[in-house]
């Protein structure tokens, strides 16, 4: 399959390890990933905060960027969540507004073949083992836009819990929220840090050397402050597990 | 946290209350101890509701019916009250209603007033009002009355003294009851309050209450509640006066198949109300003699108008909301400075003050969803934020610093060229910020997702409020579509 990278703005600035390991793992499935160079921000940060008129052209750019793909893959689930519950409202409003009247049909023609990573591997390609080998005891954390946005379920812990030499350990109050919230972080800084600090306590207690999430954005906040707290537990996107190969066999 | 003042003309805003209500220890773990038992008894029966999300399908139908044809049901609702013998009375706003109420009060004789718990006159600060007139009131739900006594304010829609705890309460009791002596247990705790409450109960003859639903169909008025105080206030008085949000109204007795089910498992964790009580008028030599509904908009007709915010006002005053949010679980209910916490209170509250009061709370959530997955009537409330922030924005007016910051970065995001060469200014930006990592002796290097350019520990400005309680990985040396390019030559 022809399958077009999404990466996200943010995991193309800080985080570009993940969007080789996605990379690594579609080519390594026999697939043939696209980089659409015309790709920035699908506008999530605007939206959310309240400047949906700012969120607007980004919306249009993305469908122009990405309309032509066999399959759109998205390494980060609160982006897929800010398509799908929010692009067909956008569209709608750039139509009402007098503007591009295509793009209501065209986000819904794109829609069905964007997908979050995961979500593309076990539910379009619908694999749970990709070969991979991790051996290090590692927890995962459920984002909030995977969880519910998406309804991923229990799809990314059968992913890992298929990775060879991986231990994959619960943690507890796995539907809380860490306190990310984009700029809620920043804007209420005081309450995000007091909802990390009770979701840190609670990855520690797991033991696991690592917290894995489909998300980059939960793990950059949960990993400041697990790198603040000196706590020696890192943290990893869920794709970077999945891209390490297993060789000893061969 | 006594003598809080939960009026959004003149709270401060949410993130600055937050920080108050984070340094107090006692009440971030009586609220979590609370809202944790509240959770688990509504989740276990939830989950043996095989027909759960049907349940809150047609309780959302219904009241998103009601809100579509509002004046229609009212109107029956006044023609049924009225040919029972009740007295329906209509008021525009907080002051309206508190003088209506007063009015009557006086005109029964009333110098004290027993009341039932309801957050609608706590909305419009009716005890206030009545006290100013010379009439006392006195609170008769148990939480409420550790709260009057406690010159406290409630945190909790549905507990609104969640955030004390046992050994709180008795000392609370102590001192206001003039006690010598009492035991911590519940029961001594409920002893006491009886016996407080029972000469109240036998003595006055006007009662004050706010209803969880008026029923159109038959011009009743319904309270549902766990104590039984309640029960007393309507029956033993001569004189009840019933302040209701006109949001309250469902069209059929038979639609409260729906709301009983949906209302107890989410407030209480219960299959059903231990009270349910319903009155439709006069009934001579039984109960009040004088029966008063009076019909509160308050700004309801104004959210009504907004067809994006109006959801807000299919609530039935639950409370899963707060029980489920992880906001909520750190702040209580206070800091956001209005009887209405928690998610439903961050979007209640602004429209209700019609969006010139209590513009900070639409931004007091991380949109993580809790709330509406447990909502009974199905509000999307991170939408429902989400549109209120727009408004909040647009009143803020495109020349306040982060409107300019935000269209700033949306023209970056517009060209490929500018995001390239933002990309490239913010990674020479940081280069006086970034450190690297000292080893720690002992102790092997986290194996996490170390940049290669280190980590920024001191943010300036509003970006401050990131390193305030967290590190920010530092911006590697080369972008993913930098690599993607270098792959490819």
């Amino acid at each position: 399959m022809r399958v077009a990278l999404f990466i996200t703005c943010y995991n193309d600035t800080l985080f570009p390890e993940t969007g080789k390991a996605v990379v690594q793992v579609l080519e390594r499935l026999g697939h043939t990933v696209e980089f659409p160079a015309g790709q920035t921000c699908c506008g999530q940060m605007h939206w959310n905060t309240g400047y949906e008129e700012e969120a607007l052209p980004l919306v249009a750019r993305f469908v122009e960027q990405f309309e032509h793909a066999e399959a759109v893959v998205v390494p980060s689930s609160s982006c897929v969540a800010m398509m799908r519950d929010h692009y067909p409202l956008a569209a709608a409003r750039i139509a009402r507004e007098g503007g591009d009247q295509t793009l209501v049909e065209r986000v819904a023609a794109l829609l069905p073949r964007v997908w979050e990573f995961t979500e593309f591997l076990t539910k379009k390609l619908e694999l749970t083992d990709v070969g991979a080998y991790y051996p290090h005891r590692v927890t995962y954390h459920a984002s909030c836009h995977g969880l519910r946005n998406l309804g991923l379920g229990d799809g990314p812990e059968k992913l890992l819990k298929a990775v060879s030499g991986l231990e994959l350990v619960e943690i507890e109050r796995k539907e809380q929220c860490c306190g990310f919230g984009g700029t809620f972080a920043v804007k209420n800084a005081d309450v995000s840090g007091a909802m990390l600090e009770e979701k840190l306590q609670a990855v520690l207690k797991t033991g696991a050397e690592e917290c894995t999430a489909c998300d980059n954005s939960c793990l950059m906040h949960m990993g400041g402050g697990l790198h603040r707290m000196r706590a020696g537990v890192g943290t990893i996107h869920i794709a970077e597990i999945l891209a390490g190969e297993d060789t000893r066999a061969k | 946290m006594s003598e809080t003042e939960l009026d959004p003309r003149v709270a401060p805003s949410f993130p600055k209350a937050a920080k108050a209500s984070l340094r107090d220890a006692q009440l971030r773990a009586n609220v979590r101890r609370a809202t944790d038992t509240i959770q688990a008894k509504r989740h276990k029966l939830v989950e043996e509701k095989k027909d759960w999300q049907e349940l809150r399908e047609s309780a959302r139908q219904i009241r998103a019916h009601v809100l579509e044809h509002l004046r229609v049901y009212l109107e029956e609702f006044e023609r049924n009250f009225t040919r029972a013998g009740g007295h329906v009375h209509w008021a525009r706003n907080d002051r309206e209603a508190q003088e209506i109420v007063v009015a009557i009060a006086k005109e029964a004789g009333a110098d004290e007033v027993i009341k039932i718990k309801s957050m609608t006159t706590e909305e419009i600060h009716l005890n206030d009002a009545l006290e100013a007139a010379g009439i006392h009131a006195y609170e008769t739900d148990l939480a409420e009355l550790i709260i009057q006594l406690g010159h406290d304010r409630p945190s909790h829609i549905v507990v609104p003294a969640l955030h004390k705890n046992r050994a709180q309460i008795r000392e609370i009791f102590l001192r206001e009851m003039h006690l010598t002596e009492l035991g911590e247990n519940p029961a001594d705790l409920a002893e006491a309050a009886r016996k407080f409450l029972r000469e109240k109960f036998l003595r006055v003859q006007t009662a004050v209450s706010g209803a969880n639903f008026l029923i159109a169909e038959t011009g009743g008025v319904c309270i549902v509640e766990s104590e039984g105080n309640g029960r007393m206030c309507l029956t033993l008085p001569e004189t009840l006066i019933s302040v209701v949000g006109i949001e309250k109204v469902i069209p059929r007795f038979a639609d409260l198949e729906v709301f009983l089910q949906v209302l107890a498992r989410s407030a209480t964790g219960e299959r059903m109300n231990p009270y349910n009580s319903i009155w439709s008028g006069v009934t001579p030599g039984d109960g009040p003699r004088n029966m008063h509904v009076v019909l509160l908009d308050n700004a309801r007709t104004a959210v009504l108008a907004d067809s994006e915010g109006r959801q807000t006002l299919q609530c039935i005053r639950c409370a899963a909301c707060l029980n489920a949010c992880p906001v909520y679980r750190q702040t209580g209910g206070h800091a956001y400075g209005s009887v209405y916490a928690g998610p439903i209170g961050a979007i209640l509250t602004p429209q209700l003050m019609e969006m010139q009061h209590g513009e900070s709370l639409p931004y007091a959530s991380s949109l993580c969803g809790a709330c509406y997955e447990v909502c009974p009537v199905k509000i999307n409330i991170p939408e429902v934020l989400i549109h209120l922030r727009n408004k909040v924005v647009a009143q803020k007016g495109w020349y306040a610093p982060e409107a300019l910051a935000m269209k700033a970065m949306a023209s970056v995001f517009r060209s490929e060229r500018r995001f390239r060469a933002a990309q490239r200014l913010a990674r020479m930006a940081q280069l006086p910020l970034a450190r690297r990592d000292l080893p720690i002796v002992g102790q092997d290097a986290p194996t996490g997702q170390d940049s290669g350019s280190g980590w920024v520990k001191w943010l300036p400005g509003i970006f401050g409020g990131w390193t305030q309680t967290r590190d920010l990985r530092a911006i590697p040396r080369e972008s993913f579509r930098e690599w993607w390019e270098s792959r490819l030559t």
